[in-house]
């Protein structure tokens, strides 16, 4: 016991002198402790804002900026590297050879190649095969792709829109009440009533059917080629796409494995016994395999989650102005890196908890109920 | 007893965290025996590897003059090299002694970062360059172009300025490495690369087809470059400070790396040789010996030498000296007096 108060005394002393030690440093150089910077006008310039930014806006606001895109690209990425996910694992138990060994190809080099590399190929790639300008690309009337980025006719709402939003929340709400009605009935009377379907159709019919009562409220502007870019419209910036793409595909790779490690640990003999009972390929998947993989998928890819928002830091290397690439450039600029490196540890760290939190949840209500 | 030795471990060093004092940088030098210099990422002229990896230019010479004086020979330099946005980061840390790395002098990194300036090594301005097929011969005519720069530098922010300023607007692309940033701008990415003048034309040289490309007549903002020592320590600023300046005063002495041990013999001129020692001792004054300025001289020859071998007619860069000549010249380079 004694020992243990000596250690923990020792600790202290270490933190305290530390603490003392960093600051007695920082006065000395006159390097300003705090956060007041933060209300200074920033005067960096900031491409790929989600909200409206100049450089005339204050470095809080401009660390705000790339949070908001490192949370963007985190949600973008995490949603859809498992739909990825989920084709690559399903792909990988296929019985068709092909099918199972381009997936496992895929697997293999996605996962083994750093994803710093994958980042700089996507980067070089993205830029080298898309034209300048003045030559892009017209997919489609009002589309443009070229390599200062994708450009999309961005929809303009007039008044009506605001009933057709209302329409849309009570559709979803309504289909949210058919759904679980449908459900009630099932298990009360084992009747089965696609409630899903009833649901969707009530979600989306409901607000078309406002929208063109409202005489279509929305107008498209779109984007035109005026000096030497495009002005308007929405633009999907190339280090955005490169970013994206290689996020997603490396993550992808990694709850591939998950999935397929997932259905491999269902019993087969379970899947024979739901075929024997008649069962449809689709339900054994959905009701037999699904609810026992997603034991063993969910821990493994609340991990990879994480990992996929650390790793969103790399932008950095490619000029997307994450929080990471906004807050060093703002270290640069005040040499305060102390507290922006506490401000980068809080936002990752809440993240990732809000990630693990859900996940976690997700995970208690997958586990195997003994009734 | 493994744990406890490591108990016993995590007790001394945590006690040594909780210890203050630190030596003077020239100690801490002397004692390395090594110099410890921050330099650029590569940029032909100022600082970059040659063939055989070792490091050459005009900052990498501004750092072996200190060297030399400090630690008597230019080989005995740790070259570290830094992104934009870690150099200051990395001087007020410690990490190392220096920056010899085209950093521009401002009031706020001077008052606010822990840092110190020590003298204007070289004249700068920032730059617009653009592919010649633009046709566009103005920087005001730029309104709407995408412009790659690299973070944390002042051109970062004199581009948001000038944009501002001439209401005109930018899509400002900002990479973390400055090879990034070229290599976005030459694959066409951006209408615009920005940066010193100087590197521009340094950058220029390293693309595929340099002729391709214009470096636009303005000149966007005022960029004295000059070498970084941690704020506090006068003495060891006081010693880049000086060494810089004695080769700005070798230069209107003349005195050259070949001839500056013949002329410490045979000058008789009394500034000149309390300059190298041979009557007097300035070295003392900074903590350093008679011959400091004699071995700065003898490695990297005198300011103008330097400049020749790096920027002069016969390299590929051919940047001429205008206003970095001696104020004799015309120029703005003006050596105080070594006393």
């Amino acid at each position: 016991m004694a020992l243990q108060m000596a250690v923990l005394g020792v600790i202290l002393y270490g933190c305290h002198g530390l603490l003392t030690n960093t600051q007695a440093n920082l006065a000395a150089r006159n390097i300003a402790s705090g956060f007041g910077f933060l209300s200074l006008e920033s005067g960096m310039p900031i491409s790929n804002s989600l909200l409206p930014y100049t450089p005339a806006d204050t470095y809080g606001y401009a660390f705000f900026m790339g949070l908001i895109n490192t949370v963007f690209v985190s949600v973008i990425g995490i949603i859809l590297s498992t739909l990825l996910g989920i084709i690559i694992g399903v792909a990988r138990v296929s019985s068709n050879w092909l099918v199972s060994k381009l997936a496992e190809i895929y697997v293999e080099v996605l996962r083994n190649i750093p994803l710093l590399l994958t980042l700089f190929f996507a980067y070089t790639i993205v830029l080298a095969a898309l034209p300048v300008p003045k030559k892009s690309l017209m997919p489609l009337a009002g589309f443009f792709l070229n390599n200062r980025g994708i450009y999309l006719p961005r929809p303009v709402f007039e008044p009506g829109m605001a009933a057709v939003m209302v329409a849309l929340v009570v559709g979803i709400l309504g289909a949210m009440v058919i759904i679980g009605m449908a459900r009630r009935i099932h298990d009360r009377t084992g009747r089965v009533i696609p409630g899903f379907s009833l649901g969707l159709v009530t979600a989306v019919v409901l607000p078309l059917a406002v929208f063109f009562m409202a005489g279509s409220p929305v107008t498209m502007e779109h984007a035109v080629l005026k000096g030497f870019n495009f002005r308007g419209g929405l633009v999907i910036r190339p280090e955005f796409s490169a970013l994206m793409t290689g996020i997603i595909l490396y993550t992808a790779a990694f709850i591939g494995e998950n999935v397929r490690s997932g259905i491999q640990s269902v019993d087969p003999g379970q899947i024979n016994a739901s075929k024997a009972l008649g069962l449809s390929q689709a339900l054994t998947m959905r009701r037999i395999v699904l609810p026992q993989a997603l034991r063993v998928i969910i821990p493994s890819t609340t991990n990879d989650y994480a990992s996929l928002v650390k790793n969103s830091s790399l932008a950095v290397a490619i000029g997307y102005p994450d929080m990471v690439s906004v807050g060093g450039t703002i270290i640069g600029q005040n040499d305060q890196a102390i507290e922006i490196i506490a401000m980068w540890m809080g936002v990752y760290m809440t993240i990732n908890l809000f990630i693990s939190l859900v996940m976690n949840w997700l995970n208690s209500r997958v586990q195997l109920i003994g009734r | 007893m493994y744990l406890k030795r490591i108990v016993v471990f995590l007790c001394v060093s945590f006690l040594a965290l909780g210890s203050t004092g630190l030596a003077t940088t020239l100690e801490d030098v002397k004692a390395r025996g090594v110099l410890n210099c921050g330099i650029s990422e590569g940029v032909p002229g100022f600082s970059i590897p040659d063939s055989s990896g070792r490091w050459v230019g005009f900052d990498v010479d501004m750092a072996r003059a200190v060297a030399a004086a400090v630690l008597k020979d230019g080989e005995k330099i740790k070259f570290v090299s830094l992104a934009s946005k870690q150099k200051i980061v990395a001087v007020s840390s410690g990490q190392v002694d220096l920056t010899s790395r085209t950093t521009t002098w401002t009031l706020k990194r001077d008052a606010k970062q822990g840092v110190d300036f020590t003298t204007i090594v070289f004249y700068d301005g920032q730059g617009f360059m653009i592919p010649k097929a633009m046709g566009v011969t103005s920087a005001k005519d730029l309104d709407g172009a995408s412009v790659c720069v690299t973070a944390g530098t002042t051109s970062e922010l004199n581009v948001a300025d000038f944009a501002r300023a001439n209401n005109i607007k930018f899509e400002i692309v900002v990479f973390d490495g400055k090879k990034e940033a070229l290599n976005a701008y030459a694959s066409g990415r951006c209408d615009v690369f920005t940066t010193d003048i100087s590197q521009l034309a340094a950058l220029r040289s390293t693309l595929a087809k340099p002729a391709d490309h214009l470096i636009l007549p303005e000149v966007l903002s005022k960029e004295p470059l000059s070498p970084l020592v941690r704020h506090g320590d006068n003495q060891w600023k006081d010693i880049v400070t000086w060494v810089t300046n004695g080769l700005i005063a070798a230069e209107e002495h003349g005195i050259t790396k070949a001839n500056v041990l013949k002329i410490k013999e045979t000058s008789k001129n009394p500034v000149v040789q309390r300059m190298l020692g041979k009557s007097g001792d300035t070295g003392s004054y900074l903590g350093l010996d008679k011959d400091w300025m004699v071995r700065a001289i003898q490695t990297v020859g005198n300011y103008g030498e330097i400049y020749q071998r790096h920027f002069g007619p016969d390299t590929q860069l051919n940047i001429p000296r205008g206003i970095n000549n001696l104020w004799t010249k015309g120029g703005q380079h003006y050596a105080l007096p070594i006393r």
